[in-house]
């Protein structure tokens, strides 16, 4: 089984978030950036994956050159190999965009299943896994949180989340899933993991080598477009309801939620 | 000079940080309050390669070298100060594989640096603590064997630790050139567990006594040459040294941090304490302890990376930087008021945990007493 993890490098989950004066994105001078953590689900299992049935396990990631930081945490983790997509016209896509030049990567290259996480905690947008699919012509199945591939490594029966339970489909190979929480325990790199990382290939691929137009990828390419980004507003003060034990203060919590929150 | 770490160090640093914080930090009060050893989180920190820091690859280690693992005990030590064990273990597994021979490594050194065997060090004696020349702990030849007979104390691990090197005197009418060391398993017959002492803090592991009555182990236990064993520990200890003064780096790093959030948020006078400049002159001098102390451990584990002799610069390290957590610490406490010495801010612990720094790996006087004669060489 060879796997391709699809990989992205976003902010720091902990990092505060400030939106530039003008809105046209956020201020990145000081931000710590790290692996989207649902696609840490991804590469853990597509290191078990290789664990059980061989083969090999590459990321692949778009992005500026920090990103190769990234890159290097997913290889010392344990995959073999990675391509980095890096263009200054790639920069800024959206979903699209995005899985448009990462078909293309996969182009060249061997490999029975591609894992995404199911959304990167930066833009929390939710749809590369699934444009990548349709790109691909390849079947897909969202927010999966157990995978077992058949012995013949054809299929795979998949446990999705679905809205109040779980659905359990059957896939064909190749497949794009996308990776829940649940689905495994990620790994941290070990110290030998790390110090092999460095030594692994890892092939970066521009605009050119991909074979792409500047138009079609990166904000020229985007179906969509951001027009302005603004904080949350903040969040107001919480509300105390003041009363003698539950008799009086539960009528005025469901009044409240009734015609202040309008939420029942 | 370039202070800078590289990309290795970086990704070794912010791994070792993720660990600690996900899987040290949520669970250190409970460990330390109820005096469990967490050998659970010891296993995966071996699965992490941390057991390894000291030996080479072909050994089952990863051969770090001293700047590295500093940089990973301090990251340990701003989460979990008594995590110093594991560099107990990676100084047997060193002593072990510098000392040993082939069939000592494979059968010691190996599984000591996958974490699948711990280490215990075993030196201290009631009548032997500063002064370790005078151990009375006796290892005598007979036949093939030894015959160890005497008791340690204050050991490390002690009845958890699978593997000890215990220091004995194979000639018991020589001072320091009459000791040797020799390792023995838990297990082994005359080879018991003593009293488990009730310490002031680091009690999520035990330091205990070992007792040695007619202990047998066949003369391949022997490291190395017999006479020698002072002079390996004088070589382990330089080491060990500098990874107690990053530990103490990690810990005042803690407690800064804490006491710095804390004066942001605790009002008075109508203004955040931080706003005094008594407070401000606190952590200004605290911030800077630090960072001398940070800097005497990593240029002290810069040099032993280079091969240079460092006993002088890490018994500076290890006395500055253990020292400074002491003060670093209490201030902590200080900045935090009532508040402090409540068990419920942490502070109070760091300022248990600092207090053993000082006296450890040779004492701090001890510390002093080896500089001076480094000095006056
Ligand atoms: C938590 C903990 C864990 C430990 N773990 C281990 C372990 O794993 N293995 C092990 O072998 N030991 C261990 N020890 C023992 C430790 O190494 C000794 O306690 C330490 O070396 C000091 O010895 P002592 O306690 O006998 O003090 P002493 O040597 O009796 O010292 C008493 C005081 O006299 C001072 N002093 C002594 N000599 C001089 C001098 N020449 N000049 C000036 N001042 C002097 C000392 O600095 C100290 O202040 C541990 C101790 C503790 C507290």
């Amino acid at each position: 089984m060879n796997v391709v993890v699809c990989v992205k490098q976003v902010p720091d989950t902990e990092s505060v978030i400030k939106v530039k004066p003008d809105g046209s994105d956020i201020i990145t001078d000081d931000l710590k950036y790290v692996m989207n953590p649902y696609d840490e689900y991804g590469v853990e299992e597509a290191l078990q994956i290789k664990e059980k049935f061989g083969g090999s396990v590459t990321i692949l990631c778009m992005g500026p050159s920090r990103v190769v930081e990234t890159i290097r945490t997913g290889l010392a983790m344990g995959a073999d190999k990675a391509i980095h997509l890096d263009d200054p016209a790639l920069e800024g896509g959206d979903a699209f965009a995005t899985a448009k030049a990462l078909a293309e990567a996969l182009k060249g290259i061997e490999y029975d299943l591609v894992l995404c996480g199911k959304q990167a905690v930066d833009d929390d947008l939710s749809q590369t896994g699934q444009t990548l699919a349709e790109l691909l012509g390849f079947p897909h199945a969202s927010l999966i949180q157990k995978l077992e591939i058949a012995d013949d490594n054809k299929s795979a029966t998949v446990h999705c989340q679905v809205e109040g339970g779980l659905a359990v489909l059957d896939v064909s190979l190749p497949a794009v899933l996308t990776t829940q929480k649940g689905l495994n325990e990620p790994r941290y790199a070990s110290l030998p993991g790390i110090m092999k990382a460095k030594k692994k290939p890892l092939d970066t691929k521009d605009l050119a080598a991909l074979g792409l137009s500047a138009d079609s990828v990166g904000c020229a390419g985007s179906k969509t477009i951001i027009t302005k980004m603004t904080p949350p507003p903040e969040r107001a003060a919480g509300k105390v309801i003041e009363g003698e034990g539950p008799q009086e203060t539960v009528p005025k919590l469901v009044q409240l939620l009734r015609e202040e929150a309008k939420v029942i | 000079m370039i202070f800078k770490l590289t990309d290795d160090q970086e990704a070794i640093k912010t791994m070792v940080q993720n660990f600690a914080e996900k899987d040290l930090a949520p669970y250190v009060d409970e460990w330390e309050e109820k005096e469990i050893f967490p050998k659970e989180a010891f296993k995966k920190i071996a699965e992490l390669g941390l057991f390894g820091l000291t030996c080479p690859e072909e050994y089952g280690g990863t051969n770090m070298g001293s700047l590295t693992s500093a940089i990973i005990y301090e990251e340990l030590g701003k989460v979990y100060r008594a995590m110093s064990y594991l560099s107990i273990s990676n100084l047997v597994c060193f002593l072990i594989y510098k000392n040993g021979n082939e069939d000592q490594r494979r059968k010691w050194v190996v599984p000591l640096a996958k974490g699948e065997l711990f280490g215990g060090f075993a030196l201290t004696e009631p009548n032997a603590g500063s002064d370790a020349a005078a151990v009375q702990t006796s290892a005598m030849k007979k036949g093939d064997d030894y015959v160890i007979n005497g008791s340690k104390i204050f050991i490390s691990a002690g009845g958890e630790a699978d593997v000890y090197t215990v220091v004995a005197k194979t000639d018991k009418t020589k001072g320091a050139a009459g000791a040797s060391i020799l390792v023995v398993e838990k297990g082994t017959p005359g080879f018991s567990f003593g009293k488990t002492e009730k310490k002031m803090g680091m009690c999520s592991y035990p330091t205990r006594e070992l007792i040695f009555d007619d202990c047998i182990v066949s003369k391949d236990h022997l490291l190395g040459d017999e006479g020698k064993g002072f002079r390996m520990i004088m070589e382990a200890l330089d080491g060990g040294r500098i990874n107690i003064g990053a530990i103490s780096v990690g810990l005042a790093h803690a407690a800064l941090t804490k006491a710095l959030n804390y004066s942001k948020e605790r009002v008075q006078f109508g203004k955040a304490i931080s706003e005094f400049q008594g407070i401000q002159f606190m952590l200004a001098d605290m911030a800077t302890e630090i960072e001398a102390a940070r800097l005497l451990v990593y240029k002290a584990a810069y040099m032993k990376d280079q091969g240079l002799k460092v006993t002088k610069e890490a018994a500076m390290a290890k006395k500055f930087a253990t020292d400074m957590a002491m003060r670093v610490t209490t201030d902590a406490v200080q900045i935090l008021g009532g508040y402090g010495y409540m068990k419920d801010y942490t502070v109070e612990r760091y300022m248990r945990e600092a207090k053993v720094g000082q006296i450890v790996e040779g004492t701090n006087q001890i510390q002093r007493v080896v500089i001076a004669r480094e000095l006056l060489r």
